[in-house]
Order: structure tokens, then C-alpha cells, then sequence
């Protein structure tokens, strides 16, 4: 017999656990072309707009502009490493492997399946987003001390977005009905970050519309770990990254579980 | 169960099932397909909530319990869902992981799992490179990595060829040796015959009549029944005067079978006795074409 405690708590470590082992597992089998991917694409997007635009541009807020795209490009890494992953891999899962409705019926819940993966693919976005930073330290990008937080904002990030990514996914039923989120909320949210340009210089309206964007908070908090960390604002960047990321874990779970149990 | 209710829009997949499932023995539910034997096994995993009635796996309450039910129970569904991509040793050491299998006994749990499947020489394959058959024993290993006290098999032998279908028979008689009880779906009667200590006949959501294969047999069929032959025009003339004479009939493909043949001596037509089986017990109830 295997001991299940008689409280049944509703998120469990051995669930959690075991929901990462099977990540894990898939993980070591396909690493090479899944950090190729995560890994080479913000470089090649770094490498493109730092010598394209860097032509014209050469400063950015004092920075370097190639500085700048460096550092901003570790918000991208995050996004398309936890995003992309949650919504296309969790609807392979949930539809075609049915991974899922294995699992349900051992003693593990929706919301531990859906807890697992989003923390296992936000510390995996943690690690991935560190690579543009590593390329851009090539570009003269000189390391500072706050910049071992960066981490830690990639996994606050990831965690996010693969929530996002999930509850997505949850609501879709085929890949096509994810090319219009692609389209429609991952595109937009990667443009208007912060990331190739200042938002300063944007029209009022969508400067506030990207207040609402979590992943221009990512960025922010990026650069002032690169170039100089600024307490007040600093915070107020971590607590929106909080609040997301807690919102749409919630949903994400909600929005799984009424599509795995009927 | 009791007077479970499952409803999916207009349709009722189940409409007050009542089923008790003494423990360490075979139990089959053996109904058409659509009678609800899916949905039935999918509410005692909890991936499946009953709108109405009341249901207890191994002492505790659905679905509030269903978590510490879940722990004790094993499930090979009807539409296999193995996790092809990973190797056959990996599948199991999950489910090791995902059934709480203490970490010492997981090796050994895992290599008792390939045996029992008969795929040691696969472990390193992918799942997805195994044949029908050892998909579905895998799948049942994968059911049994935690040595659980209910096994729900649905439809285990479903789509697969005669051979494959003996093999996975006799893993299925093993584990009731092994003391664990049997819950086993299937349409097809003679798995029930073979199988089952006790069984549920299921139709619309319903099970319309609950016993062992003699017992069914003996208050549905009778001792004896009679197959008449003939053309469909002289079938369905004796057909309307049996039920004229208040004779249980039913269709067999080319014959007419006289149910309680043993009882109606000196009203019946020419023709071959034999033992009342089984599937004429089922057809009698469900009115189903055998397969
Ligand atoms: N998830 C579902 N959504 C809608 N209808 C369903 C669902 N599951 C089962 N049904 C319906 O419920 C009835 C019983 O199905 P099922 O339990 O699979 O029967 P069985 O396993 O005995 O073949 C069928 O009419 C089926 O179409
Ligand atoms: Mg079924």
C-alpha cells in the first residue's frame, strides 16, 4: 500500500514532484533542440536589431542601443520559453497524448498538474532568459552585482506567462485556435514592452495601455538590474509581475479543470 | 454506486446505476456500447462527476475523497493513454512517482511491472514502437505499478486480435489471485464468462440485472434453450405465436431461440437444445445483436 495522509492537502509536494519528473524526463530526451530554440532565437533577434538598428541608433537612454536590446531581449527569451511552451506542448498533452487524464487518475489534481508545469516551465524560462544577457556581456555590456537577480525576475516572468500560456491552451481545441493568440495578444505584448525602443516616446494612451503589460515590467526590472536598480519603482514593477502571475495561475487552473473533468 | 445519475446535454450516459462490487473478486460490467460503462468507471476515478446518487470507492465519499481513493485504485482505459513518447521504463517510474511508490521500492516496483507486461527486453524502446498488444499490457502494468486494491480494466481487450486477447485473459485471472478486486468493462460476453465471478448487465445507463453467470443465466435464460432455423418469414411467425403463448423468445442471427426451453416442454417447435449461455441472457435483456 502507498500512503496518501489522511488530510488531503490540495497542492501536494509528491505531486509536484511528480508531475516535474515526467517534464524532466521529457526534457533530457529533447534538451538539445528545445534550448536550441529558446536559446538561439533571441540571440539571432539581438544580433539582427543590435547591428541593424544600432547603425542608426546608437544610444538609447545613455545606453549602448545593442546594451539595451540585450538586456530587453531577456524579456522575449522568457515569453517565448514559457508561453510558447505552455500553450502548444499542454494541448498536445491535453488532447492528442492525453498525458493528462493519465495522470488524473492517479491520486494527483488538475490544479497540481497545472502548478508543476508552470513551475517547472517558469524556472526553465529563468535559466533560457540568462542566454541574450550572456551575449550581450559580448557586446561590451559590462556585468553588475544585481544582475544574479535576473534569474529570479525570468522565473517570476515565466511563471506568468506560462500560466498564460495554459489557460490559453485550456481554452483552445485545436493549434489553429492558437496562432490567433499568437497573433492577437503574444505579438502585441512582445512589441510593446520596451524592448527595441522607449516607451517614452509613445503616444499617452498606449504608454498606459503598456503599464498593463507584464512583460514591459519584466523589462524594466532587467535593465535596472543591468544598469542600476531604482528601489521605489523597482518594487512596484515586482508586485505587478506578482499579481499577474497569481491571476492567471488561478485561471489557468480554473479553465484546465473544467476541461479535464466533466 | 447508488442511483447515480450522469447526464451530457440531452443525453443520459447514466440514469440511476446502482452497483455493489464485493472486494477480492472479478466483477464485470458488461453492456452494449453507449450503455454507460465508460462513464460509469470514469466517475469512480473522479474525472467524471456524478449529477446525482451517492458513490464509495474502498470507504471513501466521492468526490470529496476521490484523491485517497485514487491512491489505492488502478485504471487502464478504454482509449489507451500512454504516454507514447517516453521509453517503457520511464512510463512506469512515473506512475511509480505518481502512485507514491516509497522511494526504496520503486526500482523493484518498476522491473515487477515490465515482467508482469512480459517487455524487459523493450524497457529502453519507446512506448510508441510496441505492438497493439503490449501497449494495452503496458498500460495494465502501468495500472498495477502500486500494487492497488481495485483495478478498473475498461474494455481491456478492445481492438485487439484473439491471441493478444488470451494473453491479457490470463493477466487479468493473476491479479485476482493476487487478491486485488477486478472491476472490468467489456462488451464482449464471452471475456465476461471467462472473466467475471459476478456481473452487471448494463443498458441505457442502468445495470438490469446484477448476479453470477449461472444465476443470470438460470433467472433469464433457463437450464436449456432452443435454436429453430429457418426462413425469416417462418421465423417471425413463430416468433408472434410464441409471444402469443407467453414464450420468451429472442433473434440469433439465421434462428429463433426459445429462452426457458426446459420449462415450456410440449409447446415448443422442432429444434436444437443446448445449454443457455450467457449471451443469451444478454440479448434477452439489452436486445443487442452480439459481436
Ligand atoms: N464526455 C462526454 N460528452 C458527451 N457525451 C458523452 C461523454 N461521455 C460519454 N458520453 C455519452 O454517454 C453515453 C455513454 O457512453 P459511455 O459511458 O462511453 O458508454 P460505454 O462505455 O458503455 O460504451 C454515450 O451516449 C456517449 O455518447
Ligand atoms: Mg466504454
Amino acid at each position: 500500500m502507498t500512503g496518501v495522509s489522511s488530510t488531503v492537502r490540495r497542492i501536494e509536494p509528491v505531486s509536484l514532484a511528480a508531475v516535474w519528473i515526467r517534464e524532466w524526463i521529457v526534457f533530457v530526451y529533447y534538451w538539445r533542440t528545445r534550448t536550441f530554440a529558446a536559446v538561439v532565437e533571441p540571440v539571432i533577434m539581438l544580433v539582427a536589431f543590435g547591428f541593424g538598428f544600432g547603425k542608426l541608433v546608437s544610444h538609447v537612454e545613455g545606453i549602448p542601443y545593442i546594451q539595451f536590446v540585450g538586456t530587453g531581449a531577456v524579456a522575449t527569451a522568457v515569453l517565448f520559453s514559457a508561453a510558447f511552451s505552455a500553450m502548444f506542448d499542454s494541448l498536445y498533452k491535453r488532447r492528442y497524448q492525453r498525458v493528462y487524464d493519465a495522470m488524473l487518475a492517479a491520486p494527483v489534481d488538475v490544479e497540481e498538474i497545472v502548478t508543476g508545469e508552470v513551475l517547472f516551465l517558469g524556472m526553465r524560462a529563468g535559466v533560457y532568459g540568462v542566454a541574450p544577457l550572456l551575449v550581450a556581456f559580448c557586446f561590451g555590456l559590462p556585468p553588475a552585482p544585481a544582475m544574479v537577480l535576473v534569474p529570479l525576475v525570468g522565473v517570476l516572468t515565466g511563471i506568468g506567462f506560462a500560466s498564460l500560456g495554459m489557460l490559453f491552451s485550456a481554452a483552445a481545441t485545436t493549434f489553429d485556435d492558437l496562432s490567433y493568440v499568437i497573433s492577437g495578444v503574444i505579438t502585441p505584448l512582445f512589441l510593446v514592452a520596451g524592448t527595441f525602443f522607449p516607451l517614452n516616446r509613445l503616444p499617452g494612451w498606449l504608454r498606459t495601455a503598456a503599464q498593463f503589460n507584464p512583460l514591459y515590467h519584466c523589462v524594466e526590472l532587467v535593465r535596472h538590474c543591468a544598469f542600476g536598480l531604482r528601489p521605489g519603482a523597482d518594487v512596484l514593477h515586482v508586485g505587478a509581475l506578482i499579481v499577474f502571475a497569481v491571476l492567471a495561475w488561478r485561471l489557468a487552473v480554473w479553465r484546465t479543470r473544467t476541461r479535464l473533468i466533466v | 454506486m447508488r442511483g447515480v445519475v450522469k447526464a451530457f446535454g440531452a443525453v443520459r450516459a447514466l440514469d440511476g446505476l446502482d452497483l455493489v462490487v464485493p472486494s477480492g473478486i472479478c466483477y464485470g460490467l458488461l453492456g452494449p456500447n453507449g450503455a454507460g460503462k465508460s462513464t460509469a468507471m470514469r466517475i469512480l476515478t473522479g474525472q467524471a462527476v456524478a449529477d446525482a446518487g451517492s458513490v464509495e470507492v474502498l470507504g471513501h465519499q466521492l468526490p470529496a475523497e476521490s484523491k485517497l481513493a485514487r491512491a489505492r485504485m488502478g485504471v487502464s482505459p478504454q482509449d489507451s493513454n500512454l504516454d507514447v513518447d517516453l521509453r517503457v521504463r520511464d512510463v512506469l517510474s512515473v506512475f511509480a512517482r505518481l502512485y507514491r511508490v516509497p522511494a526504496g521500492d520503486r526500482a523493484g516496483a518498476v522491473e515487477r511491472a515490465l515482467v508482469l507486461a512480459g517487455l524487459s527486453a523493450r524497457a529502453q524502446d519507446r512506448a510508441v514502437t510496441l505492438s497493439g498488444g503490449m501497449q494495452r499490457r503496458l498500460l495494465i502494468a502501468r495500472a498495477l505499478i502500486h500494487d492497488p486494491d481495485l483495478v478498473l480494466l475498461d474494455e481491456p481487450t478492445v481492438g485487439l486480435d484473439p491471441q493478444v486477447r488470451h494473453e491479457l485473459w490470463s493477466l487479468i485471472l493473476s491479479l485476482r489471485e493476487h487478491g486485488a478486486t477486478v472491476l472490468m468493462s467489456t462488451h464482449y460476453i464471452e471475456e465476461a464468462e471467462r472473466l467475471a465471478d459476478r456481473v452487471a448487465i448494463v443498458a441505457s445507463g442502468r445495470v438490469v440485472a446484477e448476479g453470477t453467470p449461472d444465476e443470470l443465466i438460470r433467472a433469464h435464460a433457463g437450464r436449456e434453450v432452443l435454436d429453430v432455423h429457418g426462413s425469416v418469414a417462418e421465423l417471425r411467425s413463430l416468433a408472434d405465436r410464441a409471444r402469443a403463448d407467453g414464450l420468451a423468445t429472442r433473434q440469433s442471427g439465421p434462428a429463433l431461440t426459445y429462452l426457458h426451453a426446459d420449462e415450456a416442454d410440449g409447446r415448443l417447435p422442432a429444434g436444437r437444445r443446448r445449454r443457455a449461455t450467457l449471451e443469451d441472457v444478454f440479448v434477452n435483456l439489452t436486445g443487442d445483436y452480439v459481436e
